[in-house]
């Protein structure tokens, strides 16, 4: 029946005649079924000479062109003659591709071993490193030419990005504040309560807002929104060529691109912070009022006792520095986005993470450093 | 030849991403030549294009314009070397948050102290040249890819350069509007005497245009052949020049 003999696999028989090593290949080649392999038919035997027949084949592809090409290496790797002659010229032809391309050049070294790879890490940590002062260096040298009036400024790009990330903001950032003058009231008193100082939940949350938590939330909701945007923004420039447009016009994208950003920045997010502050203890003092039966004048009053304007400062300073780090790691991300639409996405993601990594180590830095001069 | 050349390009290496493309190149530009460089894909062009012009920096060798160092210049003269460039992309690069008239005001504002309504007149009079009169107020997201095109080439033109570059001016482009952009491109350079490097594949416009051309080979990672087309064609040269050239299509072949 000659759908038995359709199903059958594919085979290679191999047998020795006059010292030549003849493999008849059989049946019906496919890349879904079993074929046998070169390697198996040739076991460990050096025939003098190889021929290749494929007059009972009823069917093939690239399997079969897969063995011819195999075979046909073999015997050039072991300097034996391959007659590939009795094969129908299209097998032979392929056949001939595919060890050609199993012979073709050395490959493109692309993996290496563990000791390259540490190597090529630890330089790119370095230079990297360069990179990022390098960056920061020549956002101080355009802010310099700004502030000597040397060079051009785009102030209505500025106050458009002012606007984006300063009032635009202004939902998200009373939320999230007046929520976590909320929870700290309500953790704050857990404590408190044991000693009978339900008051002293306002200087908690009046200090813990205006120093740390005003403009840590001011700069993370920020990171979010607005550092991931210019980086997503800057980045797609960039794929468009947009910065190379202006890098060969001799336009510094620093000056032009990253300078209104980071100044916007810099600018919003103080205001973001005081904004910020208020809302918390806004949040604390509803908590105090409703649960804690304590009224808000009473509550005002208590927290002016251990809050001044000097700590108001430290959370301004902080916030400051809080925008200009989300602005220059969501532009540098940007920057250095690869060209492509992954590349876009990968620098927000990137953006977000930097910047909050630099916000908690610059707040760090600031606790030890207020501690030390007794702010 | 009498002068120095516009563009002197002197052993110059080049990589891109670490990886070696091309290495040791040289030649010379004429002043008011259209110059195409030209290869398959992959060997180097668009790289040999960026080094050129500063946006990456080379491995080796220097690149002179007008005989003065362009590769080894100080920022403040490579700042004035960039000025008497424009250079045209594939994609038209406009700046997406500018209108077009703005796009082409910004290289003007930049670099002249021309009042703004003078500046703006000068933009739409570039636009009227690139057959884009009218689309002042558009922005790049509103126009198709071969008018973004020639607008990018009207911002290229903007500072009156004395070089263009191109790359790619044909990519994507239908054969008609290849012509026409073929056609403006050789009126700038009959009008201006701009000296024209253009980088492509579009054997119609190296046929069409071309005054001398150099070709670029990724199996030697170099130039195979410099040379004006027609000679290139009439004279012995790589086979592959000739393939590339002649165009033997597969069904005449």
């Amino acid at each position: 029946m000659p759908e038995s003999q359709e199903q059958k696999s594919a085979r290679a028989l191999a047998r020795t005649e006059a010292g030549v090593l003849e493999v008849a290949l059989e049946g019906p080649w496919r890349l879904d079924g079993a074929t046998p392999r070169w390697s198996s038919v040739v076991g460990g035997s050096r025939p003098p000479a190889v021929r290749l027949r494929a007059d009972g084949v009823s069917r093939w592809d690239t399997s079969l062109v897969a063995f011819v090409g195999e075979a046909e290496r073999w015997c050039g790797d072991a300097g034996i003659a391959c007659d590939t002659a009795p094969l129908p010229e299209k097998m032979r032809v392929l056949g001939g591709q595919f060890a050609e391309s199993l012979r073709a050049g050395p490959r493109v070294e692309h993996s290496q071993s563990l000791l390259v790879e540490v190597g090529l890490s630890t330089r790119d940590a370095l230079v990297e490193g360069r990179n990022v002062l390098q960056f920061v260096g020549e956002c101080w040298i355009a802010a310099k030419r700004l502030v000597a009036g040397q060079a051009g400024f785009r102030w209505s790009d500025c106050l458009a990005e002012m606007q984006k990330c300063g009032a635009m903001a202004l939902p998200i950032v009373s939320l999230i504040s007046f929520l976590v003058g909320v929870t700290l009231a309500y953790s704050g008193a857990i404590v408190l309560r044991r000693f009978g100082g339900d008051i002293w939940v306002a200087d908690l949350i009046g200090v813990a807002m205006t120093r740390e938590m005003g403009a840590m939330m001011a700069g993370i909701v920020l990171s979010g929104r607005t550092g991931a945007a210019y980086a997503a923004e800057i980045g797609s420039m960039k794929a468009n060529e947009e910065i190379d447009a202006l890098t060969v016009l001799g336009i510094s994208p620093v000056r032009f691109l990253v300078l209104p950003r980071v100044l916007a920045l810099g600018l919003m997010m103080p205001l973001l912070a005081l904004y910020a502050n208020c809302l918390g203890i806004l949040g604390g003092m509803a908590v105090a009022y409703s649960t804690l039966d304590i009224p808000p004048a009473a509550y005002w009053v208590e927290m002016l006792t251990i809050v001044d304007l000097r700590d108001v400062a430290v959370g301004v300073i902080k916030s400051i520095v809080f925008g200009l780090i989300v602005g220059m790691a969501g532009c540098r991300r940007g920057l250095q986005a690869e060209n492509n639409a992954a590349g876009v996405g990968q620098a927000a993601t990137s953006a977000v993470v930097t910047a909050i990594l630099y916000i908690i180590v610059a707040d760090a830095v600031f606790a030890v450093l207020f501690h030390a001069i007794g702010l | 030849m009498d002068a120095t050349p516009a563009i002197e390009v002197n052993g110059l290496a080049c990589a891109y991403d670490d990886r070696r493309v091309l290495e040791g190149v040289s030649f010379k530009v004429r002043t008011a030549e259209i110059f195409f460089i030209v290869g398959g894909t992959g060997v180097g062009k668009t790289t040999l294009l960026r080094n050129m012009v500063g946006l990456a920096a080379p491995v080796q060798g220097e690149v002179r314009f007008n005989g003065r160092s362009f590769t080894n210049a100080d920022p403040a003269e490579r700042r004035e070397m960039l000025r008497t460039f424009g250079l045209s992309f594939q994609g038209g690069a406009l700046w997406t948050s500018l209108t077009l008239s703005e796009n082409i005001a910004l290289p003007l504002e930049e670099y002249t102290r021309l009042p703004r309504d003078e500046i703006s007149r000068i933009a739409a009079f570039r636009l009227s040249q690139v057959g884009l009169a009218g689309f002042e107020d558009y922005f790049p997201s509103e126009i198709s890819g071969g008018m973004k095109k020639r607008a990018g080439l009207a911002r290229a033109l903007a500072l009156d350069p004395t070089t263009v570059f191109f790359d790619e001016p044909s990519a994507g482009l239908d054969p008609v509007t290849a012509r026409n952009l073929d056609r403006l491109i050789l009126q700038v350079r009959d009008t201006f005497g701009t000296t024209i490097v253009i980088v492509s594949h579009d054997v119609d416009s190296i046929l069409g245009i071309a005054d001398r051309l150099i070709m670029l080979d990724a199996s030697t990672r170099g130039i195979i052949a410099e040379g004006a087309p027609a000679a290139l064609i009439a004279g012995p040269s790589n086979p592959k020049v000739l393939e590339f050239l002649t165009r033997r299509t597969i069904r005449s072949a």
